[in-house]
């Protein structure tokens, strides 16, 4: 399966009469965006009221409470459309050419869903930590009509943050791309035809799949629905999974990592030099144990049925899921497939803590996105997009994190993308 | 936790749904639940027979205290 | 004005003698000696050595409380900013005797001390307890340890926080530091993947941790007399969370009285854990702290009667070093109140 990505690179976002891509400028009306998001029979339902922002790096701004960030991006050649199952019609995606707004992003917030909603700041000790102080971002609050049910709230905002994304990513359509990249894999026989003698390796990507507020969506499916299965990594790139999770926001990963995973990238990068790039396997972290059982067992079976040499597997979350994390790695090893595991840590806030909740010496090669009960101050902003009334009850926040000058006492748990899971940043820990 | 009350002669039956951490983290008397949302019940079934299954699930753990273990215990039942 | 540092080293570094001379007693020198040059030229002029106590390694292992007390001494007379030993490489009773006096000067004095040594030296067993800079196994890495420990002393004697284990030069210590790698974690992983499928060395960035285990309680033949106990780490708590227990990394445990309480109702009890989906929980707290089934056991006779509180918190995130102080906390109180059995539900 072949697709090409071109990178339409935006280097500034404003409000504008019109809605438009212009020599790098994304000019958003935001009268046309709010129209295109509300002709949804759940928005309608569930959302009072919607407040456009726009949100730049180096600018004094506080995003809280943030729930997801999605790329905006445009199918313009081959099958399906974005995020298929969900927004566009059940249809293989993966193929053909796709268009990226590359620089800005959708970030959606509003009053809370569950606790695990977290905080962008634009600039200043927090924007270290995570990715979205980067990108250009146009900021979607959603205000849920009286008396919603927490999960109407969650699907509706989700909806509404992937229609705004859609609406957004359809303006890069006819704009020609600064720059094309192709990524390919091959058929089973045909991959090993052209790589005889590389390695052939799969990537075993965990999705988040608590319970109703930790969902992940694949193709419209609700994940913990799902056996482990496989997936061409370029499908990743136009929304066949999705985020729908409150996972704490630190180690979420945002339908914005599952569009640009930098696991798929960075296996891409060495594909058919280093290493035969064969497949992604999609796997659940579910609640019941034989769930988790029968997802590693698949996971590992579809490993051996692929004849993979190697796979990197990557977590989400923390706690329950650090089991499947470990399952996922003793199975494939046990069968002589040779793993890395990406994991972040619980370590407390001094360090010393055990810092995963299951383990096995089988696990002798870990990459860490660092310790998320680090201590961090974030000081006080201009402005919040938002709202910093949930602040104390986030994960990572504790009682008395707002201070009264508006600065923010929590832990690294509390930024959104901070210890991302598929090693999307530069941090660690020792 | 489990270990720290064991620890002061108080025997723990540790009730929870991912026994493999209950093993990694070192419970000895472990009786395995439902799941992690409701370890003690099950939202599907009627009240009555939700009611049922937990006083199934607590007997077990009452039971599992009067069984001499030498070793890391899942009782399965 | 330049830090002020004293040194200490074995006979050999000293250029007294090799093994013929390992008996002489401690001894006190003006300026820096041997290895402390090095270190010197890497603080150009930052910080400076002003005494080097030169010990034999026999004398060391076989006096070891009369050389501790004298060095110690001399360390406290002059009232340095730091104290520097060895590096010791693969020489073991050097190091044995480097992490010995480091660690009795940190405890006796409080200023800060480091050592380096080779990672299989027994003084390396140290290396929880005194910061110790990994060396080549011989004097011949004194090129490279020196410019890492003179860098971790300067560190150290500015009172700056201390990087990790891999920025500033010292063996993990079992303190978790975060710090900014140059590549991403997925390439880390590509390359970490790459070379264990090729088997060449990698290193783990988490090496996998030893849990300890704790001797299985006695069975209770009878349970009909026993005063059952509860904890829960699924954050049940009092409707209202009065105790703000965190959703996540949970700073205490609450304590909750069931007396009169024939079942946990939704009015008066929720879970406070952002961990799981808590609209179960939050229906019939039961399903996680199973009150209403145990007041029947007590009524039936199965068991004697419930202790009078239970004890909660939030397991999400939460550090094992909090949970165990939590716990030792409650299980004091259930010793007290004369508690013989313990049910702990985890969601």
């Amino acid at each position: 399966m072949k697709l090409e990505l071109g990178f339409i690179k935006i280097n500034d976002v404003q409000f504008s009469n019109e809605c438009a891509v212009k020599d790098g400028i994304l000019y958003v009306n935001p009268e046309d965006v709010k129209a295109f998001i509300y002709d949804n029979d759940d928005v309608k339902t569930y959302i009072k009221s919607i407040t456009l922002d726009i949100a730049k790096p180096g600018e004094s701004v506080r995003i809280t409470p943030v729930k997801d960030v999605i790329e905006p991006r445009c199918k313009v050649a081959g099958p399906g459309g974005m995020f298929p199952g969900v927004i566009s019609k059940v249809d293989t995606v993966g193929s053909g050419r796709t268009h990226v707004l590359k620089g800005a992003a959708i970030v959606t917030a509003g009053k809370i869903v569950g606790f695990q909603e977290g905080i962008i700041d634009m600039s200043g000790e927090g924007a270290k930590y995570t990715p979205f102080s980067k990108t250009l971002n146009l900021v979607m609050v959603a205000e849920p009509v009286e008396g919603t049910k927490q999960h109407d709230y969650e699907r509706a905002v989700r909806f509404a943050g992937l229609r705004c994304a859609t609406f957004v990513g359809a303006l890069g359509k006819d704009v020609e791309p600064d720059e094309v990249k192709t990524f390919e894999t091959y058929g089973i026989m045909e991959g090993a035809k052209l790589f005889p003698d590389l390695p052939r390796v799969g990537y075993v990507h965990m999705l988040q799949t608590q319970g109703l507020l930790h969902d992940t969506y694949v193709y419209g499916v609700d994940a913990k629905r799902i056996v482990s299965t496989l997936l061409y990594p370029t499908e990743t790139m136009d929304g066949a999974i999705l985020s729908g999770n409150c996972v704490s926001a630190c180690d979420k990963n945002t339908t914005y990592h599952h569009l640009n995973n930098p696991v798929v990238a960075e296996l891409f990068e060495q594909h058919g030099k280093t290493l035969n790039y064969v497949c992604n396997i999609i796997t659940n972290e579910n609640v019941y144990l034989a769930d988790k059982q029968r997802g590693s067992d698949w996971s590992a079976k579809l490993a051996k049925l692929l004849d993979l040499d190697a796979v990197i597997v990557s977590e989400e979350g923390f706690g329950n899921p650090d089991a499947d994390l470990i399952m996922n790695c003793v199975k494939q090893e046990k069968q002589g497939i040779k793993t890395v595991l990406i994991t972040d840590e619980y370590a407390g806030c001094d360090g010393k803590s055990q810092s995963l909740a299951d383990s096995d010496p089988l696990a002798d090669a870990v990459v860490t996105a660092g310790n998320a009960n680090m201590e961090v101050v974030l000081p006080p902003m201009d402005k919040v997009i938002g709202m910093l009334d949930y602040v104390d009850y986030c994960s990572g926040g504790h009682a008395g994190s707002l201070r009264p000058d508006g600065s923010i006492e929590a832990e690294l748990q509390i930024i959104t993308g901070a210890t991302n899971e598929m090693g999307f940043n530069c941090m660690s820990a020792r | 936790m489990v270990k720290e009350i064991e620890r002061v002669g108080i025997p723990v039956v540790h009730m929870c749904t991912i026994t493999p951490i209950s093993l990694t983290v070192g419970a000895n008397r472990i009786i395995p639940t439902i799941a992690i949302p409701h370890p003690l019940g099950n939202p599907t079934l009627t009240a009555e027979d939700e009611y049922a299954l937990r006083y199934k699930l607590v007997d077990a753990a009452i039971k599992a205290f009067s069984v001499e273990v030498d070793k890391q215990t899942v009782f399965e039942f | 004005m330049a830090f002020r540092v004293v040194h200490y080293i074995n006979q050999f570094f000293a250029n007294v003698g090799g093994e013929e001379m390992a008996h002489i007693p401690a001894e006190l020198r003006e300026g820096k000696v041997g290895p402390g040059m090095a270190f010197e030229t890497a603080w150009k002029g930052e910080a400076v050595i002003v005494n080097t106590i030169v010990c034999g390694d026999s004398y060391f292992a076989e006096h070891e409380k009369e050389a501790k007390e004298q060095v110690v001494a001399w360390v406290k007379e002059i009232n340095p900013d730091m104290f520097i030993a060895g590096p010791a490489f693969n020489a073991g009773r050097y190091g044995y005797a480097c992490a010995n006096i480091a660690l009795e000067v940190k405890q006796q004095l409080g200023i800060p001390v480091l050592t380096g040594m080779y990672e299989e030296n027994p003084g390396a067993d140290y290396k929880d307890k005194i910061l110790i800079t990994p060396t080549a196994n011989s004097a011949a890495g004194m090129r490279k340890a020196a410019p890492t420990m003179a860098a971790l002393a300067l560190k150290l004697m500015k009172g700056e926080k201390l990087g990790a284990s891999c920025e500033d030069g010292y063996m993990p210590n079992g303190i978790r530091v975060n710090f900014f790698e140059k590549e991403r974690g997925a390439k880390r992983a590509v390359k970490m993947l790459l070379n264990k499928i090729n088997g060449k060395p990698f290193v783990t960035e988490f090496p996998m941790p030893n849990f300890d285990r704790v001797e299985p309680g006695k069975a209770i033949p009878d349970m009909s007399k026993v005063v059952l106990g509860l904890a829960t780490s699924g954050g049940i708590v009092s409707k209202g969370n009065p105790d703000r227990i965190e959703a996540s990394n949970a700073s205490h445990y609450g304590e909750y009285d069931i007396e009169g309480w024939d079942a946990l109702t939704s009015e008066g009890w929720e879970t406070a854990h952002g961990g799981y989906d808590p609209v179960y929980a939050n229906e019939d707290p039961n399903r996680v702290m199973p009150i209403d089934v145990l007041r029947q056991m007590e009524r039936e006779g199965k068991i004697g009667k419930l202790h009078r509180y239970f004890y909660s918190t939030v397991g999400n995130g939460t550090a094992v070093a909090s949970s165990r102080k939590f716990a030792e906390e409650y299980a004091q109180k259930m010793l007290q109140a004369g508690v013989q059995a313990c049910i702990m539900t985890s969601t």
